[in-house]
């Protein structure tokens, strides 16, 4: 597999939400920077969590595999987890995966926030 | 069997939308129930699809790998491994695929020893497969609800082969189930799997090694009303009705 070329940037959006902006290559190997990214955003106070995914170029079932981790850490801190900017076929595939039961979904980052 | 040609068809990109990633035509395109086309198993038709969200008991993750010769590629073993998938199995398991091998959308069959005389009849769905990884995923009724995903790469001087299983079991009885032996019995039969695999790939016995990480200790008891679907209590139910049936059948008469 490729080694995962990740950049995650934690921003606050609005108030106690805290954005993550994800670029690149999501994969099993990306689960270092995620965890990094999660753990700044918990340093800051973040009491709900959005992903960013207007940038993301792939994502295979590894990197899947870790926003569950991700979301059962969230989950265990009471942080409710949303995403945006999702293409129609990654969108598709939350649905598939049935991810989409867990984090909510939205078309950009205004309705994100507003949650 | 397969569920949906995964991206047969599939426009390279989409008009007015994003492009389609470099391996969208690796994922399978999304179904909400498996259909009485999926092989017709017992346990099949009809049922959703679960992953680690939606089970009932502690979620694991479970991660088999052994360490092969770097001239044994890692496109090699992921070819033989979705091309005879269940020629790796125990003996007492059966696994029927589509003869091609494994692709997007593919679901497949399984009827699985799981001791004491007890089977499990059930399927799998094949989620994403490249040519490095491939993962499948489990419908209501099976033993865990969750994603499998077998993988290799070359890491250093080894060519490294992985199982991961990222799981809940999807009821309270699969919950006991496993705690009482179960998952004993899966580390033995992905060990068995692997250690086959690599035999056919030519590699010198290795040691398949193991870690398990309990991700989340929590039970999600608001899912235990899946035991309605538990595939074993069905087909064993399913076992018995059809004995019975047979035995009521009028014995043929002299000709």
């Amino acid at each position: 597999m490729d080694k995962s070329m990740t950049s995650m940037v934690v921003r606050v959006g609005d108030g106690l939400t805290s954005v993550i902006d994800i670029r690149g290559d999501v994969t099993a190997a990306s689960e270092p920077a995620l965890m990094a990214a999660y753990e700044e955003a918990s340093r800051q106070g973040a009491r709900r969590l959005v992903l960013n995914f207007s940038d993301l170029k792939y994502m295979n079932s590894g990197g899947i595999g870790m926003l569950v981790t991700l979301l059962v850490r969230a989950n265990r801190q009471h942080q409710p987890l949303a995403a945006y900017g999702l293409s129609d076929h990654y969108r598709e595939i939350f649905e598939l995966t049935r991810l989409d039961e867990a984090i909510g979904i939205y078309d950009d980052e205004p309705s994100a926030l507003a949650g | 069997m397969r569920e949906n040609p995964a991206s047969e068809g599939r426009p390279t990109a989409q008009a007015g939308r994003a492009p389609l990633p470099r391996n969208a035509a690796n994922w399978a395109t999304k179904v909400d129930r498996l259909t009485a086309d999926s092989g017709g198993g017992l346990n099949v038709a009809g049922r959703r699809l679960t992953g680690p969200v939606q089970g009932f008991g502690k979620m694991w993750r479970k991660t088999y790998w052994i360490e092969l010769s770097p001239e044994i590629s890692p496109r090699a073993v992921i070819a033989t491994w979705k091309g005879h998938f269940g020629e790796f199995w125990p003996k007492a398991s059966r696994f029927k695929g589509p003869l091609t091998g494994l692709s997007p959308g593919d679901v497949a069959l399984l009827d699985v020893s799981v001791g004491g005389g007890v089977r499990l009849s059930t399927g799998v769905f094949v989620l994403y497969a490249d040519e490095e990884s491939f993962t499948l995923m489990t419908p209501q009724g099976h033993m865990f609800a969750g994603w499998i995903t077998f993988s290799a790469e070359r890491s250093g001087a080894v060519t490294v082969v992985r199982t991961q299983v990222l799981m809940r079991a999807n009821d309270p009885l699969y919950e006991l189930a496993m705690a009482c032996g179960g998952h004993r019995k899966e580390d033995q039969f992905w060990t068995q799997t692997m250690t086959a695999l690599a035999q056919r790939l030519g590699a010198a016995p290795g040691v398949v090694h193991r870690r398990t990480v309990c991700v989340d200790r929590r039970r999600q008891w608001g899912n235990a009303g899946q035991v309605w679907h538990n595939s074993m209590v069905r087909t064993m139910m399913h076992s018995i009705t059809s004995a019975l049936a047979r035995k009521r059948q009028p014995a043929p008469g002299p000709r």
